[in-house]
């Protein structure tokens, strides 16, 4: 836990304000203070009782107030009543009441701005950028308090004058923010209860604190206070100013930066050792020549070597997470994937990959989801017409299952059961999945292909079967849109994140969800599992990237950086980088051993959708709906943090500094890119459907 | 909220304005905003509109700012659906949505994927959008059903292979520059101006910067196949394919096998412009043949199998009787343009069976046929052509002992004809003299099997050109195309001995009647007696033929051989049997043979072949062979004139 000496909230300025200092203790020490609801429950009591306290004074109940401090420990309030600390405890006590009421003198709200803004202006360049940062919370606030108080002229007037001074990625939020213009709007309204609920999250040096005190001092601005206190969180760092590019490559999330001790918690992002395995082999090679048995072997063995010489001391226990049993397909899969993986082509800045183009002609009802198996060999593609489409990639052609006479004569102990099952005459190119009443915005096939995940604008998840193409199971739960779905790589477990703002972890027989990670601010709009399927990294449209741990549900790393929704999420075959991306157009790429960002990548001019890296992690792909394909070298970053573990210098968010990533970038001719996937040989295929017009 | 669903309805023109504000999303960073505003007056009117007439200032003014704030809520939401629906337009369909998940009944009959046509009227400031009645009667009753959009389907095509961009499927938006380039060459090309058109060829042909354009003027020239009517078209076609061909820019990779598609088109089809007798047709196949060399000399025919397509597809219309005589000539043509090894493959071995079919059309003498006996003259001209350029290879194998590299390849590494386009009518010759120039490279392994199956080839051929073909791989080099003008009026008929490309068109020239009595000249040949004669000539040839290159050949191909014994004998048999047609022929052209043929019909084969084939060391030899045709010839043509 940090030293809650260090991460103070802004007070009053007279060191006597016990309630709030040790409200932001109580924060501090709360074991899910990084959940950042904001509602912490010691603490509402305290100002609620603070609150209760002066009422009863105001009204002269002195009696009562008296038996009331008797009753929760509190000392006399007489002793302590200083002008400066009445007024202090007069303003937050409104505050909490009715989070922008605010008895003070509205109409000055434009001069304390200006004031904060010339103070910012004229403060030394070391901590300009690091204050400049409060200018858009407080502006926020105060216009709030302006429309709450139904002052909506001077609202208005207040709005038009600073909203153009904030920075671009916020005019977004601004512009919402802008459409509520009186008190009733305000209710229901989701980015309003945000701003209410919750603490915007500031960083800043201790020199530049210590300069926003002395400034506080000088100018009595009571109001300013009160929105610094109730609603900003200043974590406070020892250590040199940040610069600009450093202050805005983390900043731009819905409610300003993670706080420092929100990445602390150890991520252990190693994967696992292989199971061994080797009974499979035999069984799989008996339909191979006899010749060719020892070689392939041989082959694996190497792998095997290869692969685990030692257990990653980052990995997770193998029980950390009770894991489904790998069944014997599951491991011919392994081994399977493995030689597929001995003839991969290496890639890198001098050796670009092909890419292969899967097109969606005749798409006249909207491509809204595409996915693609990890073999790539089948492709499901969800529509805005609310089907689903399953193509097959490979000359294997797709069949369904036998009806239950037919298999109820098939001779279960036959080796081939599995292929005897399914029915010739039924082979088919495609096939079409009815059942979802809204647009399907993701597909994940399971990695045994035989089961297909969508998720629907319906609010539900589907599981489906891929031998019997048709609708095993629908998962109610978000009962909003449901924006991403993705099976764990072990199978049985999914993720699924929605409108609702909350990512649900589900196993595939239950019903109901067995994990709820709550704490983004806003819809979550993709998910990513950890290789090691012990952690589930989201993305969201309060441009914020979380880490979520499947085994407790905590939230073990926040990465703000985005300046717009988070789209794309993407894993590096290692498990300790991840490339995030979306409507601002830019990757970023985040290592989560410490919650970093270690570089930027610009280039695209639309939106980002998908995103994927090399099979052996050297090189990135992106793709948007600027139709094009980007390759990106973040082989070089991770060359260049290799030497440079160097823990001092994580606190702060600095860019690997290397040229331009960019190694190529190629256009389709009209087709969006919705989907990138590197095969197990490395050849990249991309989906989207062709665009006419 | 109630009101919602009241006020948003008749005011389409400021909803569309919001539409356009929230879908441009980001890029409105600062200045005027541009939201949905609902004045009071529209809520008064509407208000009206469903029979509320007293509704005071200060309700409509609410109803308006409530409406409005509603109108951006849902405008936002919908935003997400398609940000999430991956597009770049908002449509209908997301702001339905968005009000379906706001608890708001959906606007209907919104969801054309088109947008909104708002109109004002004239008086008022009022904007409506269009809706015309449908008549659902009609409607039903329309013939026309609506076409069936197909299924979605899935198409995998490569879009970089190796970091490199494979250029199919990628071609970026054409910049303002290229379209109006492309606009203006086009035109020119198309146009009349011999000049305008030459500035545009030659541009087409050192131009770096055509590569954007490529796909779109391989797209142009397979436009030949809509205007087959059109000779003069069709050769601008083929030019601007030439000039493509040898722009060294260019990469043609992808797009090749379209343009061999459309010149291909050119030689082989019965164009539309074939029709009229009066269009040289034969010139545009010539030309497109020429092309067809060009295209495999520039090295690009590495795309897969098209080497061995070509050949493939040029026989399956030589052997399709059903295909009109300018077909055939085209796959002749085309044949010889691919090099001597298509003619020997392909045209030689089917030679024995189309040569009498040939000749029946030649035969024919019926007025109707005219046209038809002209064309088969044609076709017989350019085997002739082909003969000649096989034999040139092989004289020019055996007259060279360094040749080196195959024969096949003599088209291909034969020098650049200086002035392709330029090119004279009816003629290929240029083609044989390419080859033929390219001969010390030639033909090199034709050493192993020494000079008898030049000989066999020779006799062969001989026996269905005669002295014709004496003459042309006689008289060496000078190919020179043909002076003399080729449309097929009935011109007074020049006959040059030497400089002849087409002898048979001499033939065609002369006047009916004489070969009218000729063919009643060559009544008296004995069929009957011919075979034994005939087979006797083709066992001893064969056999020394065989021995030989037992003796010789590394490895002889002896499925080969074993494949065309039987072919040759048929060559024979049917040579035998087409004896009577063929003289007709012959004697026509080559004169000194007329008599002999005529008295000694049966000694013929046997006698000229022993004879050809002691004579053969001398076609090898340029100087003695020269003087050859003169001396074959001067009787002949004495005898003509």
């Amino acid at each position: 836990m940090a030293d809650p000496n260090r991460t103070v909230v802004v007070t009053d300025g007279s060191n006597d304000a016990s309630t709030v200092s040790g409200a932001a203790t109580g924060v501090q020490s709360s074991p899910k203070g990084e959940k950042g609801a904001g509602t912490d429950p010691s603490k509402m009591d305290q100002q609620t009782l603070a609150a209760v306290l002066q009422f009863l004074k105001n009204n002269k109940l002195k009696d009562a107030e008296a038996a009331l401090r008797r009753e929760a420990k509190l000392p006399d309030g007489n002793g302590d009543s200083s002008g400066s600390s009445r007024v202090a405890t007069s303003g937050e006590v409104s505050s909490v009441l009715s989070a922008y009421e605010s008895e003070g003198d509205l109409a000055r709200y434009c001069e304390y701005y200006n004031s904060l803004s010339s103070f910012i202006e004229s403060s030394l360049d070391a901590h300009k950028h690091e204050l400049g940062c409060l200018l858009y919370p407080v502006f926020i606030h105060m216009y709030l308090q302006l429309v709450y108080n139904r002052h909506e002229k001077e609202a208005h007037k207040f709005f038009n004058r600073f909203s153009v001074e904030q920075e671009d990625w916020h005019q977004e939020d601004l512009r919402t923010l802008s459409t509520v213009k009186t008190r009733e709007q305000m209710e229901g309204n989701d980015l309003m209860d945000t701003f209410r609920s919750s603490k915007f999250v500031l960083r800043m040096s201790r020199d530049s604190y210590q300069s926003l005190r002395r400034y506080l001092k000088q100018n009595e601005h009571r109001e300013l206070l009160s929105i610094l206190q109730d609603h900003l969180f200043i974590d406070v760092f020892d250590g040199v100013p940040r610069n600009r590019e450093q202050v805005q490559a983390t900043s731009g999330a819905m409610m300003g930066e993670a706080r420092r001790d929100a990445n602390k918690v150890k991520v252990l992002y190693g994967l696992p050792k292989e199971p061994d395995i080797n009974v499979p082999l035999d069984d799989d090679d008996e339909g191979a020549e006899g010749e060719d048995k020892p070689k392939k072997k041989k082959q694996k063995k190497d792998l095997l070597l290869n692969k685990n010489k030692k257990a990653d001391p980052n990995a997770p226990p193998p029980s950390r997470i009770p894991l489904p049993e790998l069944k014997d397909a599951d491991k011919l899969e392994k081994v399977l994937s493995w030689k597929e993986g001995l003839k991969r082509v290496p890639l890198g800045r001098e050796n670009l990959p092909s890419i292969c183009f899967y097109t969606l002609a005749n798409a006249y009802q909207n491509v809204s989801a595409v996915g693609v198996s990890e073999d790539s060999s089948l492709l499901a593609a969800g529509f805005e017409d609310s089907n689903v489409r399953v193509w097959s990639l490979s000359p294997q052609r797709l069949r369904t299952m036998r009806n239950a006479s037919e298999l109820d004569q098939l001779d279960k102990e036959a080796d081939d059961i599995v292929e005897r099952m399914m029915d010739e005459k039924t082979a088919a190119d495609s096939w079409l999945l009815h059942g979802h009443t809204g647009p399907v915005y993701a597909t994940s096939f399971s990695p045994d292909r035989e089961q297909l995940l969508t998720s629907s604008e319906d609010g539900t998840v589907r599981l489906w079967s891929l031998h019997t193409y048709s609708n095993l199971v629908v998962y109610k739960g978000h009962n909003y849109p449901v924006w991403d779905v993705q099976f764990s790589p072990t199978g049985y477990y999914f993720v699924s994140g929605g409108h609702d703002r909350v990512a649900r972890l589900w196993g595939t027989d239950q019903f109901q969800p067995i994990r709820m990670f709550v704490g983004h601010y806003s819809d979550v709009t993709c998910i990513q599992y950890h290789p090691n399927s012990n952690y589930v990294a989201t993305g969201s449209s309060d441009r914020t990237v979380r880490l979520w741990d499947v085994l407790n549900g905590n939230c073990v790393r926040v990465m703000t950086g985005h300046k717009a929704a988070v789209h794309t999420l993407a894993w590096s075959p290692d498990g300790r980088y991840l490339a995030s991306a979306g409507v601002d157009k830019n990757v970023l790429l985040w290592d989560i051993a410490y919650g970093r960002l270690l570089a930027e990548m610009k280039g695209h001019t639309d939106p980002i959708y998908s995103l994927c890296f090399s099979r052996e992690g050297s090189i990135l792909a992106s793709g948007g709906i600027d139709n094009t394909v980007k390759i990106w070298d973040v082989q070089k970053v991770f060359e260049e943090i290799a030497g440079s573990d160097d823990l001092t210098s994580l606190d702060r968010a600095s860019l690997v500094e290397v040229g331009s990533l960019l190694l190529g970038s190629f256009q389709t001719k009209a087709t969006p890119v919705l989907k990138l996937h590197f095969s197990h040989r490395n050849l990249l295929l991309g989906c989207g459907r062709y665009q006419h017009s | 909220m109630q009101n919602m669903n009241d006020s948003h309805a008749p005011l389409p023109s400021q909803q569309s304005s919001e539409t356009t504000s929230a879908s441009g999303a980001s890029a409105s960073t600062s200045g005027e905003r541009k939201f949905a505003q609902i004045p009071k007056e529209s809520v008064k009117a509407h208000a009206e509109s469903i029979g509320i007439s007293e509704v005071s200032d200060d309700v409509s003014a609410m109803v308006a700012e409530d409406a409005c704030y509603r109108l951006r809520e849902v405008m936002q939401a919908s935003c997400q659906f398609m940000r999430h629906a991956k597009r770049k337009r908002l449509t209908a369909e997301d702001f339905n949505r968005a009000l379906r998940w706001s608890n708001v009944e959906p606007m209907y009959g919104h969801n054309s994927p088109d947008p909104m046509v708002f109109r004002p009227t004239k008086d008022a400031e009022l904007y409506f959008y269009e809706d015309r009645e449908i008549n659902l009667t009609e409607f039903a009753m329309e013939t026309i059903l609506p076409r069936n959009p197909g299924e979605t389907t899935v198409k995998a095509q490569w879009l970089v292979v190796e970091g490199r961009d494979k250029g199919a499927g990628s071609s970026p938006a054409l910049s303002e520059e290229l379209v109006q380039y492309y606009d203006q060459v086009t035109r020119a090309i198309l146009g009349g101006n011999e000049q305008l058109i030459k500035t545009a060829l030659a541009d087409l042909r050192t131009n770096s910067r055509v590569s954007a354009l490529l796909p779109y003027f391989v797209y142009l020239v397979g436009e030949v196949k809509s205007i087959s009517h059109d000779l003069e078209a069709l050769t601008r076609l083929l030019q601007t394919a030439q000039a493509l061909i040898q722009n060294p820019h260019l990469y043609l990779g992808p797009y090749l096998k379209q343009l061999v598609a459309s010149v291909m088109y050119c030689i082989l089809e019965p164009l539309a412009a074939s029709i009229n007798p009066l269009n040289d047709h034969w010139a545009l196949r010539d030309y497109a043949a020429r092309l067809l060399a060009q295209i495999c000399r520039s090295g690009c025919m590495s795309v897969e199998g098209l080497q061995k397509q070509l050949p493939l597809a040029l026989q399956k219309v030589l052997v399709d009787p059903a295909r009109p005589l300018c077909s055939h000539y085209g796959a002749v043509v085309g044949l010889t343009a691919l090099g001597s090894k298509a003619v020997e493959e392909v045209l030689y071995p089917q030679l024995g069976t189309y040569w009498p079919f040939l000749q029946s059309w030649m035969e024919d003498r019926t007025i109707s046929n005219a046209q038809a006996k002209a064309d088969a003259h044609r076709v017989q001209g350019a085997i002739l052509s082909a003969a000649e350029l096989l034999l040139k290879t092989y004289q020019q194998s055996s007259s060279d002992p360094h040749a080196e590299s195959s024969h096949e390849s003599s088209p291909n590494q034969s020098p650049h004809h200086p002035d392709a386009s330029d090119f004279t009518i009816g003629t290929f010759g240029h083609l044989l003299e390419s080859s033929g120039t390219a001969g010390p490279n030639s033909g090199g392994h034709r050493r192993d099997k020494g000079p008898v199956p030049i000989t066999q080839m020779y006799s062969d051929l001989y026996s269905f050109f005669g002295d014709s073909l004496a003459v042309r791989v006689g008289n060496g080099a000078p190919f020179v195309p043909a002076k003399e003008d080729e449309s097929d009026q009935d011109v007074e008929p020049i006959i040059e001995a030497g400089s002849s490309a087409f002898p048979s068109v001499q033939v065609e020239r002369a006047d009916l009647p004489p070969m009218l009595t000729f063919a009643g000249n060559g009544q008296p040949i004995d069929l009957s007696s011919m075979p034994s004669t005939s087979e006797a000539t083709h066992t001893t040839t064969g056999g020394r033929r065989t021995s030989k290159r037992r003796q010789s050949s590394k490895e002889s191909p002896k499925s080969k051989r074993a494949r065309r014994a039987p072919s040759m004998s048929d060559i024979f048999s049917l040579s035998r049997a087409s004896q009577r047609r063929r003289d007709i022929v012959v004697n026509i052209r080559g004169g000194r043979q007329v008599g002999k043929k005529k008295t000694k019909p049966g000694a013929l084969l046997g006698a000229e072949l022993s004879r050809l084939c002691r004579r053969v060391p001398f076609v090898g030899k340029r100087k003695k062979v020269k003087t050859l045709p003169g001396k074959v010839l001067q009787p002949s043509m004495g005898m003509l004139l």
